[in-house]
């Protein structure tokens, strides 16, 4: 077995386990692009926990390097790529409610059929802008 | 206070799992999203592993309780209607993700690895949401 797929699955279940935790303990669904829009809000007594749920994921590499997990160095394209993405990805998980994390894991994790439908739709339509690259 | 310790907690092990599973080296996502190509099945694992937390604990422990564990009522989304605005939302995020092998998370993640690729990602992405809220009112 690779040490990869290892990795990715404990990976998965520690993304599974926070996610479950802010359910249990805060009764909130873990949906990144959800909990940054509602703290764009700004800070109140309703926000503070969107911003330290974004605090713990920004320390997180500072944890994780100390068991020799490190970020990426490089990224695959340039920055006027990544100011478009960045945009779409914005305005797409507004108007669809969701990202890879609440509807993919949390979503798909309540057997939610909106969330298995988003789900579907932005993988396939992630896999299809991959290949529409691929030939340029 | 608990609660804003509790949802700390909560980011930095989703944080960590986003880390430790691959999630956050964008090379590796666009491997795993270039199913007609070169296709690295790796990141497969990483929502297999999320949904085996995710999908018992929340039917044997918070669907019945309906309850946060300090008694508190669990905030569910109740819209159960596959609309127009699902769909076209879904298919932008994701071609945004598709473009860059980055979505919300791994972003945030990634800010302290000082990259201006990912400052600018995470900036143009508050843009995107905060003209959204906007025009969607």
């Amino acid at each position: 077995m690779n040490n990869l797929y290892v990795e990715a699955f404990v990976g998965g279940m520690l993304i599974g386990l926070g996610a479950i935790l802010l359910m249990l303990l805060n009764g909130r669904i873990a949906g990144i692009s959800g909990i940054v829009n509602g703290a764009l809000s700004g800070f109140s007594v309703q926000t503070f926990w969107r911003w330290a749920f974004i605090l713990g994921l920004v320390v997180a590499p500072f944890v994780a390097s100390i068991t020799g997990f490190t970020l990426p160095t490089s990224l695959p394209v340039d920055t006027a790529t990544l100011v478009i993405a960045g945009l779409i990805v914005g305005v797409g998980t507004q108007i669809g409610s969701g990202c890879t994390s609440g509807h993919g894991i949390c979503g798909i994790g309540r057997l939610s059929k909106r969330s298995i439908v988003a789900t579907m739709i932005f993988m396939g339509s992630a896999i299809t802008t991959v290949a529409i690259t691929n030939l340029f | 206070m608990k609660y804003i310790i509790s949802a700390a907690v909560s980011g930095l092990i989703l944080g960590l799992g986003l880390v430790v599973s691959g999630m956050v080296d964008p090379v590796k996502v666009i491997g795993f999203l270039d199913l007609f190509g070169n296709w690295d099945p790796t990141l497969a694992f990483v929502m297999g592993g999320g949904l085996c937390v995710y999908l018992p604990i929340y039917h044997l422990v918070v669907k019945p309780r309906g309850k946060t564990l300090f008694d508190e009522p669990c905030q569910l989304p109740n819209n159960s209607i596959i609309d127009i605005k699902l769909i076209i939302g879904s298919v932008l995020f994701g071609l945004g993700w598709g473009l860059s092998g980055i979505c919300p998370g791994p972003a945030l993640v990634n800010l302290s690895g000082g990259q201006t690729g990912i400052l600018a990602f995470v900036l143009s992405m508050l843009l995107g949401m905060i003209l959204t809220n906007r025009f969607s009112k």
